[in-house]
């Protein structure tokens, strides 16, 4: 399973249709829920997810992010979170 | 109690709440996880009491709600109810066996804005489920699973695995293929209530295991990005236990039929719980004040090997009720986990279910089918013979 779920630069990540991605206000979070639950999202995991929107691809998304977080480079971390995402089922991988 | 005083450290909000509505059910499952004693719990919260604790428990932040039971379909508030919760905002899942649902059904749930149904089976044959669920119940189901897609719902499938169902994963993964299933999930006996009681006929073996799990991946791997499968190792033949419920009182909140409040679905059986009810208390008392969400928070509560273990904050220890069950001490580390001196329990269940699969021993009880009336007999050893079933 491992060399399949490898997401490349030219990749366009989108969230599975199976998973809701929303804002909770309570909680002050962002959270992904699906038939069998809901996980409670941290911002930078919730700031990727938002971006995986079937348009952009992986290296668009990292420079994004790059643009508006941080001066270290975020994609190694990206592109790892994109990986376990993928893994989990989370999002869907058009090359 | 040693943790009457202990003031939460600002705990988590609730994030998941399950609606058990009812415990009645059509069907009589030997693997349910349903308390045996379920038939003494009749006084059920009524609509007006559900959708306050629906309203509660959205404000704390519960997002994710799960309508179960028993058999939710059999409330006939249930519409009402997922309507009310839609409008709470809540993401709604209804968790049903399918009996007693119907297009006319179906429909309304639609327009009442449930997000999802999740169909549990079984198994793939139609002898093996009508034998498991002790009633006529596949053909109605298949119906009801292609409704379900009709209407414009992902189609989930839930099918229990156990020592009589186990070897039937591939015609179990076949027929979802052919019910274009979008999600499926291969869920493992959780050995609770009736499931607990009735383990020496159900626990697979090894070998099983072995069997299954190749097919399972197969599937996975052939089925990638058009069906999801979701499939776990039963924790049974694990070396670490399962993180349960995220921790103790940490976001999953559930309701009885009666109103009791527990921080997992199983809670009920340990000794020392004050099982407060929605009727008496706020969602919001229940949650941060009661003594019984308080009681495993955090890691204050528990014993060696748990301690001292680098692993705590991975897993919390495991199980509470696991480990009340197969130790006799809540506090102790759920036997699951190969550094627990309980271990061997583990092992053992395991050793005995090989030597009874193999005909070679014989298991103590015969199987018992989760019903009202085996229920009330269990109540009241003596007055009522246990209706047994299955050949041994
Ligand atoms: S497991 Fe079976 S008997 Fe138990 S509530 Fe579900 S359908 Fe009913
Ligand atoms: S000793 Fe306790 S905390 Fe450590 S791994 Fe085992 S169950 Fe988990």
């Amino acid at each position: 399973m491992t060399e399949n779920n490898t997401v490349a630069a030219g990749d366009v990540p989108q969230l599975s249709p199976l998973y809701l991605l929303r804002w909770e206000e309570p909680q002050q979070a962002h959270v992904m829920l699906y038939p069998e639950g809901v996980v409670k999202l941290n911002e930078t995991a919730a700031a990727i997810l938002l971006l995986c929107d079937g348009q952009r691809t992986a290296a668009e998304i990292i420079a994004d992010l790059n643009s508006r977080y941080t001066s270290a480079d975020v994609s190694a971390g990206v592109y790892r979170f994109l990986e376990t995402s993928h893994a989990k089922g989370w999002i869907r991988i058009k090359s | 109690m040693s943790n009457s005083g202990y003031v939460p450290n600002l705990p988590n909000k609730p994030l998941w709440l399950l609606a058990e509505l009812t415990y009645a059910c059509p069907l009589q499952c030997a693997y349910c996880s349903n308390p045996l004693e379920f038939a003494k719990y009749k006084n059920e919260l009524s609509t007006d009491d559900w959708k306050r604790v629906l309203r509660e428990a959205r404000k704390m932040g519960a997002a994710q709600l799960g309508f179960s039971g028993g058999e939710p379909l059999v409330r006939q508030d249930l519409e009402e109810l997922i309507a009310e919760a839609r409008q709470l905002g809540f993401y709604t899942n209804l968790i049903t066996s399918g009996l007693g649902m119907d297009e006319k059904r179906i429909k309304a749930f639609k327009d009442a804005g449930l997000d999802h149904i999740q169909v549990s089976f079984q198994a793939a044959s139609e002898e093996l489920n009508n034998l498991i669920a002790g009633t006529d119940a596949f053909r109605h189901k298949l119906e009801m699973a292609r409704l379900v897609k009709k209407y414009g719902y992902e189609m989930v499938l839930c099918f229990v695995l156990h020592r009589q169902s186990i070897d039937q994963i591939r015609d179990v993964l076949e027929l979802c293929v052919r019910l274009d299933a979008d999600y499926v999930e291969l869920a493992t006996t959780q050995y609770y209530g009736w499931a607990y009681h009735n383990r020496e006929h159900l626990l697979p073996t090894r070998e099983q295991l072995q069997r299954a799990e190749p097919v399972a991946h197969e599937f996975q791997e052939r089925l990638k990005g058009k069906m999801r499968i979701f499939y776990v190792v039963p924790d049974y033949y694990e070396v670490r236990p399962k993180a349960c419920m995220n921790g103790w009182g940490a976001v999953f909140l559930t309701i009885a039929p009666d109103g009791t409040a527990l921080p997992c679905h199983a809670a009920r059986q340990l000794p020392g719980m004050e099982l407060p009810n929605v009727r008496q208390h706020s969602v919001e008392w229940i949650w941060n004040q009661s003594p019984d969400f308080n009681r495993f928070r955090g890691f204050e509560w528990m014993k060696e090997p748990c301690r001292s273990c680098p692993e705590k904050e991975k897993d919390f220890g495991g199980c509470r009720c696991q480990a009340y069950m197969l130790t006799g001490d809540a506090a102790n580390a759920d036997p699951v986990c190969d550094k627990s001196p309980h271990h061997h329990v583990i092992t053992d269940a395991i050793d005995r279910a090989a030597r009874i699969a193999a005909g070679k021993e014989s298991a103590a009880k015969p199987i018992l089918f989760r019903n009202p009336r085996n229920s009330r007999a269990l109540l009241d050893v003596g007055t009522t013979k246990p209706e047994a079933s299955l050949p041994a």
